[in-house]
């Protein structure tokens, strides 16, 4: 094998790597946003009624 | 070497009675303070011994100080030597002295636990109507409130030098120390979202102000301590934190270029060239890579001009401090700003306006609404509720979402145990041993009332002494404060 094809060829596994790599990441992004889908649900469940008026009430008076 | 930075915070929470938006706050916040459950004292409050219209760059205010319109003036002291109490119609935790910023973080975190047992006792005395408490520093409607943090410099820093090398440090560091926003307020440019909750309301580079015009750095000049020997440097750009890190974060850095200015560490201040439209811009740059001007020419992002500092500091470290506390801040520091660098997104763990976007922008991805969607206002005000049910920082927390730097145990402990190595160790002692004798109070004075023709007062202008090295064997001795005052008295 030359140098080069030696090369190559690492570069053909540094890509594979990298396509698996990918891979797992995708996944992982897909189980994170699952759960932060869940999450979203959980705070949905807590969240003040009526966010509109909740936001229009809250009127403080100007601290330091 | 450079004073040890002794840090306080203090916190002025927002109040909301949800059912009753006409309810007096001012009248409200006193309820707060009158409600607290834990073991605190009334105590009038020393005011005549309070400058906050003396200016550190050499002259007085008149007419600066306190007024009272409403009656409301409820000031509690805490066995944990807090103060509790009722400012500008909020209801304020103010932590007690601390050693390093990890103990200040530890006392800022104890305050969310004062407020939360506060609001539980105030929602009873109103019949179950819930009074809710926010740990934030707006309403969203150009109304801001503060969140202060407190260094102890030496008399002898030219003020002077402290504005030149506080002022950049201080913008830059928005990118770790706001606690996110929905929108802009203030007159500023509209923004979706953005870093700080304070940024849209400084509209001066220096100045004695803090509820108009707030400066970026801020020259009351009230040492709370021996005048001749030190400075308090009042920093007032900051955001209330609910995240661990962030808090330990902010202070720890804030602390090191502090010492390293006193030091004579700091080879430059990095001048900006309008450092307060920088300090907006900071804000509002979600893509960390907008160019601040610099003084003299050349421009650098608020990123670089963090790393620089990060890169001082971390040689002043490894000269002049052997405390692990401060290479945990280094490592805190350094893991931010790489991150930044790489992908704010993994910053969800450790900073609020990260932690806050992370959610937002789900919601706006997965339900089509718009950032200025009333729900995202709504989630925006609910991240910062004490109470752990509602708050969304308490839920994230509690799913592990959050990292955390104290375990429950110790933020219990801190709510009624005073830190050990300042004076606040005397005040928390005296509140827990003499809660009876004991009638005003100031940072630097306790004054007893021992049952004779005149009350007695004992000044604590040193804040390091008044530690339980020093006074712990005294306390532990005696049974009375007339016994206290006594045995002081002979020492």
């Amino acid at each position: 094998m030359t140098e080069q094809e030696r090369s190559r060829s690492r570069n053909r596994e540094d890509s594979k790597e990298e396509a698996e790599e990918l891979e797992v990441t995708t996944e992982e992004s897909e189980t994170d946003l699952e759960e932060l889908d869940d999450l979203l649900d959980e705070i949905d469940s807590v969240l003040e009624e009526n966010a509109e008026e909740f936001v229009k009430n809250y009127v403080q008076k100007g601290g330091q | 070497m450079a004073l040890r930075k002794v840090i306080g915070t203090e916190t002025e929470y927002g109040i909301a009675v949800r059912s009753d938006p006409d309810f007096n706050p001012a009248l409200g916040s006193a309820m707060v303070v009158n409600s607290y459950p834990g073991p605190r004292v009334r105590v009038q409050w020393s005011y005549e011994e309070e400058t906050p219209g003396r200016d550190a760059r050499g002259f007085g205010h008149e007419g600066y100080g306190i007024s009272d319109p409403e009656g409301t003036l409820v000031n509690a002291v805490l066995a944990n030597g807090a103060r509790l109490y009722v400012d500008h119609a909020h209801p304020e935790y103010s932590a007690p002295e601390s050693w390093d910023p990890l103990e200040a973080a530890l006392y800022d975190k104890a305050g969310e636990g004062v407020m939360r047992r506060a609001a539980v006792g105030a929602t009873e005395r109103l019949g179950g109507t819930r009074l809710a408490l926010y740990k934030n520093n707006s309403d969203g409607k150009g109304n801001s409130y503060g969140a202060h943090e407190n260094y102890l410099l030496s008399r002898a820093t030219p003020f002077g030098d402290v504005i030149r090398y506080a002022m950049t440090f201080l913008v830059t560091r928005q990118l770790f120390t706001g606690a996110g926003k929905v929108g802009s307020e203030n007159g500023r440019p509209a923004v979706d979202y953005q870093i700080t909750q304070r940024a849209d309301f400084f509209e001066e580079e220096v100045g004695l102000e803090t509820t108009l015009k707030r400066p970026i750095v801020n020259t009351r000049d009230e040492p709370h301590g021996d005048p001749t020997k030190y400075r308090r440097l009042h920093v007032i750009v900051g955001d209330a934190n609910l995240s661990e890190v962030q808090i330990f974060l902010k202070l720890g850095t804030t602390a090191l270029i502090l010492a390293a200015l006193e030091d004579g560490a700091l080879p430059d201040p990095l001048d900006l060239a309008d450092p307060v439209s920088a300090c907006w811009n900071v804000s509002h740059d979600l893509t960390f890579r907008r160019p601040l001007d610099l003084d003299g020419g050349g421009s650098a992002t608020a990123l670089e001009l963090q790393w620089r500092y990060l890169e001082w500091l971390t040689k002043y470290v490894e000269k002049e401090l052997d405390e692990p506390v401060w290479n945990r801040v280094l490592t805190e520091w350094e893991g931010v700003l790489a991150d930044l660098e790489e992908d704010p997104a993994l910053l969800a763990d450790r900073l609020d306006w990260a932690a806050k976007r992370r959610l937002f922008e789900r919601y706006v991805d997965r339900d089509g609404i718009s950032w200025s969607d009333n729900k995202l206002r709504a989630l925006d005000l609910q991240y910062h509720d004490v109470d752990p049910e509602r708050g969304l920082y308490h839920r994230l927390a509690a799913r592990g979402d959050m990292r955390r730097l104290f375990s429950a145990e110790e933020l219990a402990a801190a709510e009624s145990t005073p830190p050990e190595r300042t004076r606040a160790y005397f005040r928390g002692r005296c509140v827990t041993d003499f809660p009876d004798s004991l009638v005003a109070a100031n940072w630097d004075s306790l004054v007893f009332d021992l049952g004779e023709a005149h009350l007695r007062r004992v000044p604590m202008m040193e804040p390091l002494r008044g530690s339980r090295d020093l006074v712990g064997p005294l306390l532990d001795r005696v049974d009375s404060a007339s016994q206290l005052i006594q045995l002081l008295g002979d020492q």
